[in-house]
């Protein structure tokens, strides 16, 4: 497969889909030549063409939470399978959080990645910074230097840890406030959700015998972080809200006019507790998947604006890693095939949101969240020919084998999804076609 | 009966087909030779994750008393730190050819995770803070016999208390889904905070003032506090945890003349319970012990008996 596109990336240049519907309801004819989106009256009889009738054009999603495992954990996922996921969910960018190996916490390491999504990616990768050296919460790792390098990171983050330290995560505010830049913030307090937590607490975690963590967790840190953004007048996001709790603190605060913006995954738009019972590690996740109530409370939020964006939190992980006792395999499951299809189910469905607001929450706010100005634009003329081709009524089975990422931690195999992702193109070069 | 994995799994009719069998088995402790040919032939794995001197002790002699060939297996640390995962721990085992497997393991779900990757039998044999299975049973084996010696072996309508660190007492969970299925009365009785979320919605009543619940109890389970429980928070001091909840002398003579006393073991005596109460008449510990024998004898031949017919 990774033959194929890369010959459709390199021959393809010029493709002409006619008769799409946008996400506005108009129709539209979209011509994609040198890398943009170009006046379809000037298309060449060379063009490959390609009939959208019946289908819809978005622009290319935006991940502003994906794990690429590279450096570290090739075994796990790699530049190249994590972005062919992406282009196979839509995506025509990720954001490659911090938590590699060795960390994403200097100029040199964010420098690096970008240099290996040059040769390798079928999708925009943006480096996420750490915002502690080695991820160790104590002191602030080279911001600064990171945001001037060459990957010009924006945004910092050590997710899959909290930054715990009130005086650190207050400098690191103030700090970023500089060049523009923006804090991700994992809230987990650490005390309240120990080290053996490994689900929410809650009813179904008494009845298992399986350590838990409150939503207050959660809330609480986000509680925090809202005022000390306020305080430095600084932009704070808030990574994968889970509960109920965080969305009253978020709705609270941004009546309060701070700065802060908050994502959702799409597996916390869908999933509960209830998947547990099992013990499957596939269902293992940090924030944990969380009753119907926070389901329900999550979706609203997406609805009504106070979370902002859906992020996946793509975390693959090698089978060995998952084969363990409940309490202690890997945190994690891949999102990047399946967002989109998550959103429709829950969201669109749903008649909860319409396709512009998708498109807000899947594109153009999580591209400017996190200052991509190449990314989340308009399908208009001279736009970069970034396009996702969605048929929204398609619908399959989903099975784990069938997938791009090197991993197979999906947390819907066997669900009947939508399977929405017709054609993804990146800077006018097809990189999926189902 | 193909596993044994939770108290939940066995309705009214297979309880007391196994406490009956356990009776019979239970004469063989008392012959000059104990054993049975039921399971020769059949070969049973103790995998414990987890040290346990008491229930694999009781699962050797109750494998062996059937004839079984029983070997011990210790896999004591996370598998993560080994790098090896659970699943190529067990695979492992039952390569070597296990008709049954029975495993302690100090993560919750462990024993229900492995069924789906081997094919022999599996018994838990504990796991984590869930699942107890036989240790319920051999609490109802005397429970049983104590209320048959009173006259009406029924469970119907009995009040047993369930006192101590109830959220992290995989014994109590077994018990609590056992008696319920046995149709007695569960009060479980702590301090707030070793209460699991979602209690509410257990089939019990919860008190969290011992002395009030003690005088109607016909059986009193007192659960160990563990070592790491006394420096988590839970509680303030184990000083503190005994004036509140433990079975001190006093407390005994509130306790109704015709009841008894459990303790899945090991004991913290003169914290959750005093030495006049561990010895006493109304103990019956080392009742609980003899039991666990005679009820996993019997587990096993459920499990394994019954496999030459198929």
């Amino acid at each position: 497969m990774s033959n194929q596109t890369s010959n459709e990336r390199n021959g393809v240049d010029h493709t002409l889909i006619t008769g799409v519907r946008l996400a506005d309801g108009t129709r539209a004819d979209l011509y994609l030549a040198g890398g943009l989106l170009a006046d379809p009256a000037g298309a060449t009889d060379d063009a490959v063409r390609v009939d959208g009738d019946g289908l819809l054009a978005l622009p290319g999603l935006v991940d502003l939470h994906t794990h690429l495992r590279q450096p570290g954990r090739e075994d796990a996922e790699t530049v190249a399978t994590g972005t062919e996921a992406a282009a196979r969910g839509g995506y025509t960018a990720v954001f490659a959080m911090a938590n590699t190996n060795p960390v994403t916490d200097t100029a040199e390491a964010a420098e690096h990645l970008v240099d290996i999504a040059a040769r390798e990616a079928h999708a925009q990768v943006q480096p996420i910074g750490a915002v502690s050296k080695g991820l160790h919460g104590e002191e602030l790792a080279e911001l600064g230097l990171m945001a001037r390098s060459r990957a010009a990171v924006k945004v910092f983050s050590d997710d899959g840890k909290c930054v715990d330290d009130a005086r650190l995560m207050r400098r690191a505010l103030e700090y970023v406030r500089a060049f523009d830049g923006v804090v991700a913030q994992h809230a987990q307090d650490p005390r309240l959700a120990g080290p053996d937590a490994c689900c929410h607490e809650g009813e179904v975690s008494g009845r298992l015998g399986l350590p838990g963590w409150p939503s207050v967790a959660e809330s609480s840190v986000v509680a925090r972080d809202v005022q000390l953004a306020r305080h430095t007048r600084s932009r704070l996001h808030v990574c994968h809200v889970s509960s109920a709790e965080t969305v009253e603190v978020l709705r609270w605060a941004k009546g309060l006019g701070v700065q802060v913006t908050a994502e959702v995954t799409p597996h916390h738009l869908l999933l509960t507790t209830d998947e547990l019972t099992g013990y499957d590690p596939t269902y293992k996740v940090n924030p944990p998947l969380r009753p119907a109530e926070d389901v329900h409370a999550v979706r609203e939020a997406l609805a009504d604006g106070t979370i902002d964006i859906v992020a996946t939190d793509h975390a693959p992980h090698a089978r060995h890693d998952k084969e363990h006792a409940f309490g202690e395999a890997a945190f994690g499951m891949l999102g990047l095939e399946t967002a989109l299809a998550v959103v429709i189910e829950t969201m669109v469905n749903n008649e909860l949101i319409d396709w512009s607001r998708l498109v807000s929450a899947m594109s153009t706010l999580p591209a400017r969240i996190g200052g991509l100005t190449r990314q989340g634009g308009g399908l208009t003329v001279g736009a970069p020919a970034n396009v996702v081709l969605v048929d929204p009524t398609r619908r399959r089975t989903v099975a784990r084998d069938d997938s791009r990422s090197l991993s197979r931690n999906n947390p819907y195999h066997g669900r009947d999804l939508p399977d929405p992702v017709v054609s993804t193109w990146w800077q006018g070069r097809r990189t999926y076609s189902a | 009966m193909r596993h044994l994995l939770s108290a939940a799994d066995l309705d009214r009719d297979e309880v007391t087909a196994i406490l009956d069998q356990a009776e019979e088995m239970s004469q063989v402790q008392s012959r000059p030779v104990k054993k049975l040919p039921a399971l020769r032939g059949r070969t049973v794995v103790n995998l414990f994750f987890e040290d346990s001197t008491r229930t694999r002790s009781s699962f050797e002699l109750a494998g062996k008393w059937l004839s079984a060939d029983v070997i011990n297996v210790s896999a004591k640390g996370s598998s993560v730190s080994k790098g090896e995962s659970l699943r190529d721990t067990v695979q492992t085992i039952a390569a070597m050819g296990v008709d049954a497997l029975v495993i302690r393991h100090h993560a919750s779900g462990a024993p229900l995770q492995t069924t789906q990757w081997i094919d022999a039998h599996v018994v838990n044999a504990g796991d984590g803070t869930h699942e107890h299975p036989t240790q319920s049973l051999l609490d109802a084996f005397t429970m049983r016999r104590h209320f048959r010696s009173l006259g009406d072996d029924s469970f119907v309508g009995k009040r047993v208390l369930i006192v101590g660190d109830i959220t992290h007492s995989r014994v109590a969970r077994s018990n609590v889904l056992l008696l319920q299925t046995l149709g007695a009365e569960v009060t479980l009785v702590a301090p707030p905070t070793l209460l699991p979320s979602g209690v509410g919605s257990w089939p019990v009543s919860v008190n969290t003032d011992f002395d009030a619940a003690l005088p109607t109890a016909d059986v009193v389970m007192m659960l160990r506090v563990q070592k790491e429980r006394m420096s988590g928070g839970y509680f303030p001091t184990p000083r503190e945890y005994t004036v509140g909840y433990g079975l001190t002398r006093d407390r005994l003579a509130t306790m109704p003349e015709h009841a008894v006393i459990c303790h899945p073991g090991p004991m913290n005596r003169g914290l959750e319970i005093s030495a006049d109460a561990a010895d006493g008449a109304a103990s019956r510990i080392l009742d609980q012990v003899a039991a666990g024998v005679a009820v996993r004898m019997s587990v096993l031949y459920q499990l394994l008996g019954g496999d030459e017919d198929k």
